[in-house]
């Protein structure tokens, strides 16, 4: 097993997210992040024009934008990227008899240089194991269908869009995209439509079904990261508040009733830090554990990342509850984060299964 | 050192130390004398300097060999509490005197530091320790006092011990940590049943116990402070191990699930998948808190580990009691017994269920331990108090 400790490389890779993060309003942080540090190569090979890093330190950059609540595409680049360097290069779990794509490969150095956001398109909400879903059909080179609620599609330049059977990209212009008004508005989210578009085949099914499952895996994954952030910046944020805010003559803060919560926020924001680091680096070794690693991510990081921000909330009184306090963004963001990509629930029948701890 | 070069000194110290021909007692002192037993430990007091990190792969070394161990379980307090504290806070004499026989098991430790009037407010105790001369005319301390919930007092040689030397100080600042030699005239231990039929601990009554001043662990009135360091790393001790995953309860309780399909339902195979991630959160915390202490960054997360171990305990054991039905109904036995340590793993689900409920209340409260998170770690104002600048005999009680 790696390392659940940060290098010193992954922390001056934070310090740099950081400050890209923080740049006022007007910069474009997604630029910023994406070519100016260069985010968007991390994961990719570098036979591809990227810095040939790890899921690992994707992870630590979701880590941040979960942190700052950033409406910067981070899980859509990072569900794309998965699924072209899977068809491009394989990975451990897949029968790599099948041929490597080709087209991936010729699409992966504008993605890994930041100037192409390639986005898998998805239903946000799909659960770890869903069969690729049959909802977009292929006829030769067109493709014809439609999917709800795709996260971080509106500044995609190409769709990546798996289909049961063949993987294909289409040139985001080719796709009708419907903006749906989502809960969490720092993730747009949309309704994206094909009707014949033009697609380019990257890869037969059992291709579309590698690059698939190894997305959800990923994404899963370094979603925990973000989780992890979320939870990390609402703990902090209310630690601090309560120090300050006087009632009763005392900090609010100095009450027991309090702290205790406060206290047990922090135990399992430290649990979440384990688990969210050992399933990036599951994730970035291909490690046969890295499936149930994913999964326990989710179904650890996601409530803990709702539960700090509810806490966040109610451990500021009225304020908490005002559309000028960010409190707001992180826990709609850490409740459509719990949704994404499946559920708690979701996740732990899926543990079920693969730890041999069956239903029934 | 690199883990190869450290491996291969296992070797040659099986080569010349055959495990099937030496006496048990004999093997653990020639592992100690060749700085194999805690390799973290300096060299000459049976480690090398190494990181703690370079532990796990000597244990691992002398398990494959079929070797004898030093049956941790039955010596945690020793290991895990009273040498920590001896290496850090003792002098050279003191380390060489104790650490040996502690680490081969020859002489079992407890901890005489709980009262009936002190317990979460542990400074507050008051056995009493004044100055004398011994029966060998040397300087040393008269102890008299009662102390409570002494776990395995009754296997004990030696003792560490808070008293108090100076009642005209604040609670803090009057207490010395001594060790107690528990053969000496004047100590008596008596069993405390508890809610699992068993004695693990005792009341331990100490009227004019002799202890010479070589006995004593720091300064006079230092005692605070050296307790900080027993403490810190009881916490760390209880939860804190390096286990495989479904080790312990979650693995009693999974095991059950898989060999006795007729207990599954519905409703309680989402209870139980919460419970194993919680389990491996835990165990992947504690994972990394180790990675951390190895690395010399400090380990705030130890209060935390502890404080999810119990509380997982607790639940899962809870939980199997209730998925068992009719055999929830039952226990394995009430009978009186002294234990030599905590046996999870063979006794009855009824008894892990009561066991742990021990879990948050020794080696400090899970509220206590809040306290210490919210203040300590998260650095929230701590509660108005009333004790800290009295004189320990003017407080109220
Ligand atoms: C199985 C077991 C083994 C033990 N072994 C040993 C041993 O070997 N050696 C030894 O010295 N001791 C031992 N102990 C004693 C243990 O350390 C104490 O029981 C513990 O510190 C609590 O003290 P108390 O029992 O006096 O409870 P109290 O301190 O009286 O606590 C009663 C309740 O009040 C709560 N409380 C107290 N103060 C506060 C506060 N400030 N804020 C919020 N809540 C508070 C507590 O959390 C608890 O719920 C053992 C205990 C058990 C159960």
């Amino acid at each position: 097993m790696s390392t659940l400790l940060y290098s010193d490389v992954e922390e001056d890779l934070r310090a740099s997210v950081r400050q890209a993060l923080d740049r006022p309003a007007g910069g474009d942080a997604w630029r910023a992040l994406a070519t100016g540090i260069g985010c968007a190569g991390l994961a990719v090979p570098e036979e591809f024009g990227g810095a040939g890093a790890s899921w690992r330190e994707a992870a630590v950059v979701a880590e941040e934008v979960g942190r700052a609540a950033a409406p910067v595409p981070w899980l859509g680049s990072v569900l794309g990227t998965a699924a072209l360097t899977t068809a491009a290069v394989g990975t451990a779990a897949v029968d790599t008899a099948a041929p490597l794509s080709a087209g991936a490969r010729d699409l992966l150095p504008a993605v890994a240089s930041g100037d192409l956001l390639a986005v898998l398109v998805l239903p946000l909400s799909t659960p770890p194991g869903a069969p690729v879903p049959a909802t977009v059909r292929a006829d030769g080179h067109a493709l014809t269908g439609s999917v709800t609620t795709v996260a971080d599609a509106q500044g995609a330049g190409v769709l990546i869009v798996p289909t049961p059977d063949g993987l294909y990209a289409v040139d985001a212009a080719h796709a009708e995209q419907t903006p749906v008004t989502a809960l969490d508005q720092t993730r747009p989210l949309s309704t994206v439509t094909f009707s014949s578009a033009q697609a380019t085949r990257l890869g037969d099914g059992a291709m579309a079904g590698a690059a698939w499952a190894a997305a959800l895996r990923i994404g899963a994954a370094v979603l925990a990261g973000e989780q992890l952030g979320v939870a990390e910046w609402c703990l902090s944020s209310t630690v601090d508040y309560v120090k300050t805010r006087y009632q009763f003559a005392r900090p609010v803060g100095s009450f027991q009733a309090v702290k205790h919560r406060l206290a047990q926020l922090w135990v399992d924001v430290t649990q979440a830090r384990a688990v969210a680091r050992y399933a990036a680096g599951c994730v970035a070794d291909d490690d046969p554990d890295a499936a149930v690693a994913a999964s326990l991510a989710q179904a650890h990081c996601g409530p803990v990342a709702v539960r700090a921000a509810e806490e966040c909330v109610q451990l500021h009184g009225g304020i908490g509850f005002t559309w000028e306090h960010r409190a707001h963004w992180y826990l709609k963001r850490a409740k459509a984060a719990a949704i994404a990509l499946g559920t708690a629930t979701q996740h732990r029948a899926a543990l079920g299964d693969l730890v041999s701890l069956p239903p029934n | 050192m690199q883990t190869d070069e450290l491996t291969g000194r296992v070797r040659e110290f099986l080569a010349a130390h055959d495990p099937a021909g030496t006496q048990r007692l004999d093997f653990l002192r020639a592992r100690f004398d060749a700085g194999l037993a805690w390799v973290s430990f300096p060299v000459g007091l049976g480690g090398l300097g190494l990181s703690r990190a370079a532990q796990p792969a000597v244990d691992a070394a002398f398990a494959a060999a079929g070797a004898p161990d030093n049956d941790p379980l039955s010596i945690g307090i020793g290991l895990g509490m009273a040498a920590p504290t001896i290496l850090r806070h003792g002098t050279d004499e003191q380390r060489q005197r104790w650490l040996r026989p502690l680490w081969t098991g020859e002489e079992v430790w407890c901890q005489l530091f709980s009262e009936p009037g002190a317990g979460s407010d542990l400074a507050a105790l008051g056995t009493r320790a004044v100055r004398g001369t011994g029966p060998d005319g040397t300087d040393g301390w008269i102890v008299n006092g009662q102390k409570v919930w002494t776990s395995m007092a009754h296997q004990a040689r030696w003792a560490i011990l808070l008293a108090r030397t100076d009642p005209d100080l604040p609670k803090h600042q009057g207490i010395t940590y001594f060790v107690c030699d528990l053969t000496h005239p004047g100590v008596d231990v008596r069993p405390l049943r508890q809610i699992t039929g068993e004695a693990e601990f005792n009341e331990v009554f100490l009227t004019d116990v002799w202890i010479p001043d070589g006995y004593r662990l720091g300064g006079v009135g230092e005692g605070w402070r050296v307790a900080q360091t027993t403490l810190m790393n009881e916490r760390v001790a209880i939860g804190g191990g390096a286990v495989p995953r479904e080790a312990g309860m979650i693995g009693a309780l999974s095991r059950t699930w898989r060999e006795r399909p007729e207990l599954r339902g519905p409703g309680t195979h989402d209870a139980l998948m919460k419970l194993w991630v919680a389990a491996e959160a835990g165990r992947l915390a504690a994972t990394r808190l180790r990675e951390q202490l190895a690395a010399g960054q400090p380990g705030a997360e130890g209060s935390a580990v502890k404080y999810a171990f119990a509380r997982l305990n607790q639940e899962v054991s809870g939980f199997e009691l209730e998925l068992l039905g009719a055999d929830g109904l039952t226990y394995d036995d009430w009978t009186m017994r002294r234990p030599s340590h905590v046996d999870w793993e063979n006794r009855s689900p009824g008894y892990r269920y009561l066991r742990a409920k021990g879990n948050s209340i020794e080696g400090g409260t899970s509220e206590i331990l809040c306290n210490i998170i919210a203040e300590r770690v998260l650095g929230l104002p701590p509660e108005p108090r009333a004790d800290k600048d009295v004189a320990w005999k003017d407080l109220p009680r």
